[in-house]
């Protein structure tokens, strides 16, 4: 295990963490402030990725398509809230997990049908070579790219829940929703705002990995599995602790695919260490979540009161 | 009274009718292809389904003289509803013969639906190793070649190229680990590491980060479909080119990867048991149709599944239609004696193929588009598989 390789790793799991938490990032708020778990998040990730791959065919640009894709995503996820998503606000959880449920399959069968079941996307040109961040160390540059634009994104959530004034409503939504309806502040615009601001998080995060991954119909599910784990860990509502959380599973989930089968290939056959690796990562994932509600059972960083 | 009367009757003759269905050869030939058409690797089961129908459709929509009805269902890289498809081919549509499936595990999984039956499966890509050996099967016929072999192949090559150190990775299932054992029974160098990954896994930092550092003199991968296309464009993207030679199995560097990665695939050395260049008449028809009807350069895959329809042409043919014997039908298909793309044809008594397999390098023809060229002499003539003589079928 020498310097590099660690360091290596270290990117990659902190590239996969920041992707992951603007996923987790979108959906906490939209947790915190509005009190409803979305199961269809995922649905949003897909579709930003389906309309960037669209997107380009006809501007041939990566990254204005990306811009493009993450505006419509936006406006079709305030349109999903304004007309559908808002009759469940006053229900219980288990009906909004039904509902986005449904949500999901409408979607994937939507998608299916206008753009077919995937569509080929690829990082620009310019980007598909590598960097020499340190003498030894070639690193894709797109994932540079992936990183630089996750850390400027958190950057920017940061500013606007901290220092701006929306941002304070934000807080004072997932702090007390009702007392902040009482205070005057425009729950309903408010509200809308947070699902679009979710839903552009996504279709960035769902677009930056597409030429890694692959854009195909239902690309949503296992990343938003590992999401809504990491707002467990990190406290509903709370951004910041999206962030850490997100953080942290991203580096278990590297670590698994790197170090545990390293450790495993010592007295266990390839096939097998290669397989407990991961499986064991994945477990360790969500032992994490075991061990933090065992301990703060609102999650590391809540902000609910 | 009278209804029941008339009930009887028409149940008595509808059943005389089936009985007098049976008693005569048959009038088509039926042939479900269950593939995989959906998702990253779709490009492999549309390669074998449209060489196929492009073999019936050169034969006048028939197979052996039989009108021929090809009913395609997709998979969706999902083993259990390939077994769904396969239930219903076998049960609802009756077919004569099975054919499509691209992924070992998904096969392997669907395969049992049709042992009640007795219905012929001949598999235009995957054979197991354990069917080969200990669990060969008189209705199953690999009409491509034994997992292992392509990997075989390579580890000879990268045996006589003299490369000393290798890095070995491959998806974690049947064919993945196959390939592997494949590999190291040829290649007589040290084996730095044998990683296995998760089917279907699209994004190899890790691993390739674990590449760099162990430092090996060429890195062998199998990686078939949309893996081995996000694989080598994040190879390339890593700067791992100048570091590790890669070499890879036939599929990891045919048109569909051609297709995916572009220019970056310029000079990659690959094995396989057949080329574009072949030069026997079946295969020059065989290209030149293909391109000239689907607008695109054929597969392997896509060799694979005319070579399929051609065989059951052939096996019908010679049974006369008469597709309810099945031991004469079975005879023919061993005796295989059809025009291969891929030159000469001969099963083993396992029913797994007997073949020359040759390296070849990705370059550009003459009209600039990145091809395949065989390189040299086969690096291997006439090679079987390793399990035959753990076959119980002599």
């Amino acid at each position: 295990m020498t310097g590099i390789l660690i360091l290596e790793q270290a990117l990659n799991g902190l590239q996969f963490g920041l992707m992951l938490f603007l996923l987790a990032s979108g959906l906490t708020l939209v947790f915190g402030i509005m009190d409803m778990i979305n199961l269809a998040h995922g649905a949003l990730y897909m579709i930003g990725a389906f309309l960037t791959a669209w997107i380009v065919q006809f501007t041939q640009s990566f990254f204005l398509s990306v811009f493009l894709a993450v505006i419509l995503t936006s406006l079709f996820g305030m349109l999903l809230e304004k007309t559908l998503l808002k009759t469940l606000y006053a229900r219980d959880h288990m009906s909004q997990v039904l509902a986005t449920f449904a949500l999901i399959l409408i979607l994937n069968e939507s998608v299916k049908m206008i753009w077919g079941t995937d569509l080929p996307l690829s990082a620009p040109d310019y980007l598909s070579g590598p960097v020499e961040i340190m003498p030894g160390l070639m690193y894709s540059s797109y994932r540079l790219v992936i990183i630089a634009t996750g850390l400027l994104i958190a950057l920017l959530l940061y500013l606007l829940v901290s220092q701006t004034k929306m941002g304070a409503w934000v807080r004072a939504g997932a702090s007390n929703r009702s007392m902040a309806m009482a205070m005057g502040i425009n729950i309903n615009a408010l509200f809308t705002s947070v699902f679009g601001l979710g839903a552009a998080l996504c279709a960035v995060a769902g677009a930056m990995l597409s030429p890694l991954l692959a854009v195909q119909v239902g690309m949503g599910e296992n990343i938003l599995i590992l999401a809504f784990v990491v707002i467990v860990i990190g406290g509903i509502g709370s951004v910041w602790g999206a962030f850490v959380g997100s953080i942290l599973v991203g580096c278990v989930d590297t670590m698994g695919r790197s170090l545990l089968p390293f450790l495993f290939r010592e007295f266990l056959p390839p096939q097998w260490a290669s397989a407990a690796g991961p499986a064991v990562a994945s477990i360790l994932v969500y032992v994490l979540m075991a061990v933090v509600l065992f301990i703060k059972p609102q999650g590391l960083f809540n902000q609910r009161s | 009274m009278k209804f029941k009367k008339v009930l009887a009757l028409s149940v008595i003759g509808a059943c005389q009718l089936l009985t007098l269905s049976s008693i005569q050869a048959a009038d088509k030939v039926k042939v479900g292809f269950v593939s995989t058409l959906s998702g990253p690797s779709a490009a492999l089961g549309v390669d074998i389904r449209d060489a196929f129908q492009l073999a019936v459709k050169l034969n006048g929509g028939k197979l052996g003289g039989l009108p021929a009805e090809v009913i395609v269902s997709d998979d969706q890289f999902k083993p259990d509803v390939a077994k769904e498809q396969f239930e219903k081919m076998v049960k609802r549509e009756k077919v004569d013969f099975l054919t499509g499936v691209v992924f070992s595990n998904i096969m392997l999984a669907a395969l049992p639906e049709t042992n009640e039956s007795g219905t012929f499966y001949l598999s235009p890509n995957a054979a197991p190793s354990p069917m080969a050996g200990k669990e060969c099967s008189a209705n199953f016929f690999a009409v491509a070649w034994p997992n292992d072999a392509y990997h075989e192949a390579a580890g000879q090559y990268a045996t006589n190229k003299g490369f000393k150190s290798a890095y070995l990775l491959a998806p974690n299932y049947q064919a993945g680990q196959d390939s592997l054992a494949g590999f190291k029974r040829y290649y007589k160098g040290k084996v730095v590491n044998e990683v296995y990954t998760k089917l279907g896994q699209l994004d190899y930092a890790a691993e390739l980060a674990e590449v760099r550092a162990a430092k090996p003199e060429i890195l062998y991968t199998f990686l078939p479909g949309g893996m081995g296309v996000n694989f080598i464009k994040q190879f390339m993207a890593s700067g791992l080119a100048k570091e590790t030679k890669l070499i890879v199995p036939g599929f990891g560097a045919d048109q569909d990867i051609i297709r995916g990665v572009g220019a970056d695939m310029l000079g990659v050395f690959d094995t396989s048991h057949w080329g574009m260049d072949l030069p026997n008449a079946a295969n020059k028809k065989f290209v030149a149709e293909f391109e000239k009807e689907y607008k695109r350069l054929p597969t392997l895959y896509a060799s694979q599944g005319y070579d399929t329809a051609m065989l059951i042409d052939a096996a019908v043919k010679a049974s006369n239609g008469n597709l309810s014997d099945k031991d004469l039908v079975r005879k023919n298909l061993m005796e295989a004696k059809f025009a291969s793309v891929r030159g000469d044809f001969k099963f083993n008594t396992n029913h797994y193929p007997i073949q020359n397999y040759y390296v070849r390098e990705v370059v550009k023809d003459a009209q600039g588009r990145l091809v395949n060229k065989i390189i040299g002499q086969p690096i291997m003539t006439n090679h079987g598989d390793a399990y035959v003589q753990d076959c119980k079928m002599k």
